[in-house]
């Protein structure tokens, strides 16, 4: 087995590790807290005859050890047990609604990865001068703002002022993509701001960073222009802390989607999280808490391969 | 003593802002839940903001959810100040097994997003203003804890604590003495990012109805309680918008002079 490879099993292994770590976390978070589930779920008012039936449904006199393992093989097996306030089954109501959340992610991510990259490229240009001194106020103030704050904004003056685009975002099954990408417009845009000003300034400083190694100052002495020394020798080199930006990034997309989802009333698995979080809904809690953290750590783990893969110094590891 | 005029401004809205936040009985025109006019009434010389979606005073309200956002944020910043910084100073100082404990269990906290385990812990918390600041500023602690071990453990191999040590000094000694007040300034210009973020995050968990609990409210809560205007085109929701970003704009300005003006005492950066 080469060097790489072992680097590459050793950090998919150390994933698995974190995945099932995080798993015991989310279990503990919601089972050993200080206070009694059932009693949280049904209020202070709540009969001990109502409080004893519904540790008895929810497992509570069972071990905590082995209401993990259960917990833990149904989740691996696809079976997220029931939701406690519909009686429905947890998997396949997750199913669709993970189905529209990727959907609004990933236009997010088509629109803002080329956008962030072209505009950290005009950044460096223009370094110094106003282009690039525009477009470090505008980060600034874009990351002072909490996300429900610019769909807000944008709901506001785009969608009701303007009425350019619906201000709340239903999709269903049946309609025409060119009617889905209409309705997810505005989400889409504040999801594109909210992530484009972080992958934008860390484009920016990957790139500086190649900029200033002894190569470049040979193709400047060259004589070559800007952007063919930014096209031919910069941007190969800074291609493996970009994707890194763009991956850290999408793991922070996963997040933002939480809050955009209740903003645009969208049937994600944000919205879904949020409304049983509120419900003190557990099973459901556990089921869509695990997801969102299973899909951040494999951004990060494919962030990780990915500059293990393109960075030689990584390959030689002392 | 010059102040550039980034800061001056930055610090004109963060005094603005905590002197009504501390002040805010004194200065709201009507009381925080009284309900003293129409739906959504327009801004008038009664009410200098208008009138919120059930008819109370928005300005009034406006300065006691300062106070309340501006309280819960102060107060989650200094526990997980004295949380992180005493457990990474800690850490570096011991070194060995306890620095791999503590060093990995942050790891482990942070593997997961900061608003999906605090949705998860506060789905069977109670949520009352204590359990707000310890679930906020616990689980930001892990960030203030990365900063303070990688600045400590710099600090800890130089000759002066090595001395101290000779000298026979406890370990107590050697972490408030001797460390401390070299990795302070660090530690000072990131305690205004950490605030700032702290606002966000109680903002958004009151928006998400996670938060205040009606009828208090904070920044985050009036913009939920008044979002359904919005599509009616009443921009009522966008006032603590406006409130939220100078507030986070000019702490941010602040901590950045604060940053330039302590490290190029010591020859550093920007003197």
């Amino acid at each position: 087995m080469g060097p790489i490879a072992r680097l590459l099993a050793q950090r998919i292994a150390l994933g698995l590790l974190l995945l099932f770590l995080v798993s015991i976390l989310i279990f503990a978070g919601t089972q050993i807290l200080p206070g009694d589930v059932a009693q949280s779920i049904l209020g202070q008012s709540a009969t001990p005859e109502a409080l004893a039936n519904l540790r008895a449904e929810l497992g509570l006199n069972e071990p905590a050890l082995s209401r993990y393992f259960d917990w833990l093989g149904g989740a691996l097996t696809g079976d997220l047990g029931t939701a406690l306030t519909s009686g429905q089954d947890i998997a396949g109501q997750l199913w669709t609604r993970m189905g529209n959340t990727l959907f609004l992610a990933f236009w997010a991510a088509l629109v803002s990865v080329p956008l962030a990259i072209f505009l950290g490229l005009l950044a460096v240009r223009y370094r110094e001068r106003w282009p690039d001194k525009l477009i470090s106020a505008v980060t600034l103030a874009s990351i002072s703002v909490p996300e429900f704050l610019i769909g807000y904004v944008l709901m506001f003056f785009v969608g009701v002022q303007l009425g350019w685009a619906p201000s709340v975002s239903t999709i269903y099954d049946g309609m025409s993509l060119g009617a889905k990408l209409h309705a997810i417009a505005l989400p889409v845009a504040v999801l594109t701001l909210v992530v484009l000003a972080h992958m934008m300034r860390m484009t920016r400083a990957a790139i500086l960073n190649v900029m200033q190694s002894a190569y470049i100052e040979t193709a400047e002495l060259k004589g070559l222009s800007m952007f063919t020394i930014i096209r031919r020798h910069a941007f190969p080199n800074a291609i493996a802390p970009i994707v890194n930006v763009v991956m850290l990034n999408l793991a922070y997309l996963v997040v933002g989607v939480v809050v955009i989802e209740v903003v645009f009333t969208y049937p994600g698995m944000g919205q879904y999280l949020v409304d049983h979080v509120s419900k003190r809904d557990v099973p459901v809690v556990q089921a869509c808490g695990l997801i969102f953290a299973a899909v951040y750590i494999g951004l990060n783990l494919v962030a990780d391969i990915v500059s293990i893969l393109s960075n030689p110094r990584l390959r030689h590891p002392k | 003593m010059r102040v550039p005029f980034a800061a001056a401004v930055g610090l004109f809205f963060t005094a603005l802002y905590f002197l009504a936040a501390i002040f805010a009985p004194l200065i709201a025109p009507y009381g925080m839940a009284e309900v003293v006019g129409g739906v959504w009434e327009p801004a008038s010389a009664e009410h200098w903001l208008g009138t919120d979606n059930i008819g109370r005073d928005l300005l009034s309200r406006m300065i006691y959810g300062g106070r309340t956002t501006i309280f819960i944020a102060a107060a989650a910043t200094v526990l997980s100040f004295t949380t992180g910084a005493v457990l990474g100073l800690l850490a570096a100082v011991l070194g060995g097994w306890a620095d791999q404990a503590l060093s990995r269990f942050v790891d482990l906290i942070m593997s997961i997003p900061t608003l999906i385990f605090a949705l998860v812990v506060l789905s069977v918390m109670p949520v009352t203003l204590p359990v707000l600041v310890l679930v906020m500023g616990l689980l930001d602690s892990t960030r203030v804890y990365r900063l303070a071990r990688a600045v400590a453990v710099d600090i800890n191999v130089m000759d002066f604590v090595e001395a101290a040590r000779l000298r026979g000094e406890g370990r107590g000694w050697i972490i408030f003495r001797e460390i401390l007040p070299n990795a302070l300034s660090p530690l000072v210009a990131e305690m205004g990012l950490r605030f700032i973020f702290m606002v966000l995050f109680v903002s958004t968990l009151s928006f998400l109805g996670l938060g205040i609990q009606p009828p208090a409210a904070d920044w985050g809560g009036i913009v939920k309680e008044n979002k359904d205007g919005i599509i009616y085109g009443i921009p009522a929701a966008l006032v603590p918008a406006i409130a939220i970003a100078t507030l986070a704009i000019s702490v941010n300005l602040v901590a950045d002079w604060v940053l330039n003006r302590t490290t190029s005492l010591k020859g550093g950066r920007g003197g």
